[in-house]
């Protein structure tokens, strides 16, 4: 209890950023997310092209590779200066939302074609269709694995505290330089997570009982 | 074949989607040779930057690297298969104790960020006298973490199988233990083999986190050549050069994954299971997907 009392200033200050990153990633990642899923399901092939490289290149890199790249050789490409925080948010969001396309694409895809094929035999157009008929369905069916992908990237977010960004990961660090019990420290900090996880966990509970529909 | 979302294009629609498809290739040529521009302005396509390639003691150094990711990634899956079946047995298990423990154990480990496990292994443990190797620590936290994972999928393999086959089972008179080993999970593990190999892929990318407790893998042997002078720094050509290798890796796991699939799809044995629908499939698949 003493090592979380006495620095409780260090272990404030590094669940605030970590929650400021998740939840500047989870954004960009949304955003980002859905573009490539718009990509990856449009009529034209050269965007279904280039929306599934993406994501095959994405998926199979490790995220602390894509860390990697934007602290160590990033740099020296000279497009943008991106401070330790922006490039760890950029990271997460580059291969978060990778994973998020393919949680809205396939999203779009439990709904049954015939249900599109009804909406555009009555006259509704494309618009129509989508807010009427398909997003509405898609996006209950998305909504539990979306929730699971965003606490997979609260969890991710623990990377960039080895590429020295001072957020929950970091504090481990900050604190065995304070000569403080290292074991206990990161208890800790596993249980701050776990809360988190769990606030994560009740949200998608609720959610899929309140949107769960039969099929 | 119309999609759900798009008709059969008529005439004027294919016209669209030729404009389109013309002014998307021309916006993505841009945001690629702008990328392979600014590549080529600061010199990382200059000879010497990829020069460390050639030389033999490097490639040796690479192809062990590529070994010890490999070695992080046998033992640690094989362990987190044994891991996840035990604890997914004791989850379907009928005595409320042995569930419980379980269940705690599995959420524990499924709710800890996999860095913090294995930091907890490779710092945490030596304060209280058991020393660690940095390989010993990404071992137990890939087993740990992605076990618990697994005992998700080999439960929720297990539970979907149609009830007539443990009734029939009971019914000729197997005992609790021998309807689990040999009608389950034989069943189970057979329908949920693509589900496995991609939690699989993702440990083969956790293994990468052992880059951050000074394990000497790829990412590890990266960083190391990327900042000698004697090769320029090439830490651009470096990354690229690992990021294809583990490409290629999670890839070659894809491709078996899918290869399974389709045979399993084909064999006489293929069970339909129930509750499968589509939204349940697609949450299952996109749930553990991801480290």
């Amino acid at each position: 209890m003493d090592v979380l009392l006495d620095n409780l200033d260090v272990f404030r200050e590094g669940f605030i950023t970590t929650i400021q990153l998740f939840a500047l990633a989870a954004v960009g990642s949304l955003i980002l997310g859905t573009f490539l899923a718009m990509l990856r399901v449009s009529p034209v092939p050269v965007f279904r092209a280039a929306g599934t490289l993406y994501v095959t290149l994405v998926r199979n890199t490790p995220l602390t590779l894509v860390f990697l790249f934007f602290f160590f050789a990033y740099p020296l490409l000279e497009i943008i200066d991106l401070s330790y925080f922006v490039a760890a948010v950029v990271s997460l969001i580059v291969y978060t939302s990778a994973f998020i396309c393919e949680v809205v694409r396939s999203g779009i895809n439990t709904v049954s074609v015939g249900q599109a094929e009804a909406a555009r035999a009555l006259g509704l157009g494309f618009g129509q269709v989508l807010s009427h008929v398909v997003l509405p369905q898609s996006f209950r069916s998305v909504m539990p694995p979306l929730i699971s992908m965003l606490i997979a990237l609260l969890k991710n977010s623990t990377i960039a505290g080895g590429f020295s960004v001072r957020e929950a990961g970091a504090i481990r660090s900050i604190l065995s330089e304070r000569g403080e019990d290292q074991m206990v420290t990161l208890l800790w900090i596993a249980a701050g997570f776990i809360i988190l996880v769990m606030v994560l966990t009740f949200v998608q509970r609720t959610i899929e009982k309140r949107w769960s529909v039969a099929r | 074949m119309s999609s759900i979302l798009f008709d059969i294009p008529g005439p004027r629609a294919r016209v669209r989607h030729r404009a389109f498809a013309v002014l998307g290739g021309i916006a993505l040529f841009a945001v690629v040779a702008f990328i392979a521009w600014r590549f080529y302005d600061s010199g990382e396509f200059a000879g010497q930057k990829w020069e460390w390639l050639q030389y033999e003691q490097v490639q040796i150094d690479l192809g062990n690297a590529v070994l010890s990711t490999l070695r992080a990634f046998a033992t640690g899956s094989l362990l987190a298969l044994l891991f996840g079946a035990i604890f997914a047995v004791g989850r379907l298990s009928d005595h409320v104790w042995l569930r419980a423990i379980s269940s705690v154990i599995v959420e524990f480990f499924r709710a800890i960020p996999l860095l913090i496990l294995m930091f907890l292994f490779f710092y945490g443990l030596p304060v209280l006298g058991i020393k660690m190797s940095p390989y010993m620590a990404v071992v137990l936290g890939l087993m740990l973490y992605n076990g618990s994972v697994l005992a998700e999928i080999f439960r929720a393999g297990v539970l979907a199988i149609p009830k007539g086959q443990s009734e029939a089972a009971y019914a000729v008179g197997m005992g609790k233990t021998q309807v689990m080993t040999l009608v389950l999970l034989p069943q189970a593990i057979r329908s949920m083999l693509p589900t496995i190999i991609s939690q699989l892929v993702v440990l083969l990318k956790d293994s990468a986190l052992g880059f951050l407790i000074t394990y000497q893998e790829l990412l590890y042997y990266a960083r190391y050549i990327g900042s000698q002078g004697s090769f320029d720094r090439p830490i651009v050509p470096t990354t690229i050069v690992i990021a294809a290798i583990y490409i290629t890796l999670c890839l070659m796991l894809t491709g078996l994954a899918n290869y399974l699939n389709k045979r399993e799809r084909r064999s006489k044995k293929h069970v339909d299971l129930e509750g499968g629908g589509a939204a349940k499939g697609t949450a299952m698949a996109g749930e553990p997907t991801i480290s």
